[in-house]
């Protein structure tokens, strides 16, 4: 009897807080599209998302880029099909290892900082003060990280894709003496629109899941240091394990149909 | 400036109509706030006339900053009216709260300063987003008002996080009266500060009232600042506005909780929960 109560509690406390990430989302969104515009407030937040995250997402995809060519000259050696290497790193970094890299990255790094900076807004009352300064949180706080989030993280995979194959180039040229020509023409031949582009509406969906994660929970972040560190953590955590499930509900979509 | 001579133009007219004439600026009617199981406001009834300065008191936690808050519609009533200047706002819409807010100025208790921005930003913030003032003309009004409160231009470039807890108050307090509004909450002005700069606060709060019509209420545990500031006192106790009257009639009242309180006593009907079995 015990546990079918327990049960049942996780169910209502599960669809209750479903209920209020959904609302908070359509809020956001109506928000994202109604003026006013804070474009100061945007072009802040595409600075923080956009340029100080380029280093982490650099390195985090040189290294992805060169791991999968390691790994798949070792692999694919065994059936002497050495020469596909420049295309899979091609498909892993532009589907796959980007977004992921770059999402997951952006979630630790912005997400955190977002339910951090929000979260003491809130226990500090400043998300009070700005409503009795006529101004609403959710367009002057919440819209511009969400808007710089789905901009920015477009640019940021752009570019870990271009710098994770070079990775793939570097181990493929230096390490398993490919030659450098072929290489790239390999590469250039095989690439397809789609592979990109679906990277891109991945990265998109991500920036959107990371800035609102952020925002959600430190907005509603409650009590003082506690209620800010706990929303910290809520936020990436959160932002993280729902990037891999869209990751794989994209791919889905976009490769399965 | 403009909108001073009409609000003290309103407030002649007023005062030649006689008082009981115009509606009060806020009107509070068996006001329900309860957190979870915890009832904090069961039944306010309140009412502040224009141009009027009214002092709530009470016991720490009594719940005086949830009634502001109530009335700001940054909480939610679960019960009752509250009508801000003719409009009812307890279960109003965010644009109506948006609407109703840019009227009011507000002073919380523990200043909430952004800590984002400069002193002097801070303080010109609502006249730059909801007046849509220049940057430059709201930089000038902004040093004004830190004058008003005791701090110089130098003070005006600081981060909040570099002043003192009685610092940021005034800097709160400068921002909450910068764009004039028509009514003022102070939660606590007075609380921290030195008993001097409390009396300038305090005579501050009166010329924004006296001199520019504005109606304020104000909430403070400083009975030397009530008695300054106040036209009407009310005692919020247990959820309820148990006494309202005037700083004479809180001298001779007779009702034991509000002689208790501003006599400062431990013994008495009010009793706080010190004891671990209460
Ligand atoms: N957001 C909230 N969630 C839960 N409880 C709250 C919340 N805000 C206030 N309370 C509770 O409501 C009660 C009244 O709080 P309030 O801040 O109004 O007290 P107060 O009268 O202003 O006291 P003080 O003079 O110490 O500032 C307190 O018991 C507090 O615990
Ligand atoms: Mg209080």
């Amino acid at each position: 009897m015990e546990f079918i109560t327990l049960v049942g509690r996780v169910f209502v406390h599960f669809f209750e807080a479903a209920g209020r990430l959904g609302i908070f989302t359509s809020k956001t969104i109506y928000h994202c599209f109604t003026p006013p515009f804070y474009f100061k407030q945007i072009l802040s937040q595409i600075i923080q998302i956009g340029f100080f995250s380029l280093p982490v997402v650099a390195l985090t995809t040189l290294f992805a880029g060169m791991v999968i060519a390691l790994q798949t000259y070792t692999g694919f050696a065994r059936f002497s099909a050495e020469g596909a290497v420049s295309m899979v790193v091609l498909v892993a970094v532009t589907r796959e290892l980007a977004p992921v890299m770059a999402g997951l990255m952006v979630a630790g790094r912005i997400g955190a900082a977002m339910a951090a900076e929000i979260g003491t807004m809130r226990v500090t009352e400043q998300i009070d003060a700005l409503s009795t300064l006529s101004t609403n949180p959710f367009k002057y706080l919440i819209a511009p990280r969400v808007i710089a989030g789905i901009l920015m993280l477009p640019v940021l995979v752009l570019i870990g894709d271009i710098i994770g194959i070079y990775g793939g180039y570097l181990i493929g040229v230096y390490k398993l003496d490919f030659n450098a020509t072929s290489y790239l023409v390999n590469t250039w031949d095989f690439m397809k629109p789609m592979d990109i582009i679906s990277g891109l509406v991945k990265a998109s969906v991500f920036g959107f899941i990371i800035t609102l994660l952020g925002c959600y929970n430190g907005f509603n972040s409650k009590g003082g240091a506690q209620g800010v560190g706990a929303a910290t953590t809520n936020a990436v955590v959160s932002a993280s394990i729902l990037i891999l499930i869209f990751n794989y509900i994209l791919t889905e979509l976009f490769f399965n149909t | 400036m403009p909108t001073t001579q009409k609000s003290l133009l309103k407030r002649t007219v007023d005062l030649l109509k006689g008082k009981e004439e115009t509606p009060p600026m806020i009107k509070l009617t068996d006001v329900h706030k309860s957190f979870g199981k915890k009832v904090v406001l069961n039944g306010v009834n309140l009412e502040v006339q224009r141009g009027e300065s009214v002092v709530i008191i009470g016991g720490s936690g009594t719940g005086k900053s949830v009634t502001l808050k109530c009335i700001l519609g940054l909480l939610k009533p679960e019960k009752g009216s509250i009508i801000v200047d003719g409009t009812e706002v307890s279960d109003a819409s965010a644009k109506v709260h948006e609407q109703i807010n840019s009227k009011i100025g507000m002073l919380f208790q523990g200043a909430a300063l952004f800590d984002s921005m400069s002193v002097w930003e801070n303080v010109a913030f609502g006249l730059m987003q909801g007046k849509k003032m220049s940057r430059k003309e709201a930089y000038h009004i902004a040093i004004e008002k830190l004058a008003q409160v005791g701090l110089g231009e130098d003070v005006a470039h600081l981060d909040p996080a570099d002043l003192s807890g009685g610092m940021k108050k005034r800097v709160g307090l400068a921002r909450a009266i910068a764009s004039s509004p028509d009514i003022i909450f102070f939660d606590e002005p007075t609380t921290g500060l030195d008993p001097i700069m409390s009396d300038i606060i305090n005579e501050l709060i009166v010329s924004c009232v006296k001199k520019l019509g504005a109606t304020a209420l104000t909430i403070t545990h400083d009975m030397a600042s009530a008695r300054k500031i106040a036209d009407k006192i009310a005692m919020l106790y247990d959820g309820k506005i148990i006494w309202v009257g005037t700083v004479k009639e809180i001298e001779k009242t007779k009702n034991p909780y509000v002689r208790q309180f501003i006599a400062g006593s431990a013994n008495g009907p009010i009793q706080m929960a010190v004891k671990a079995d209460e």
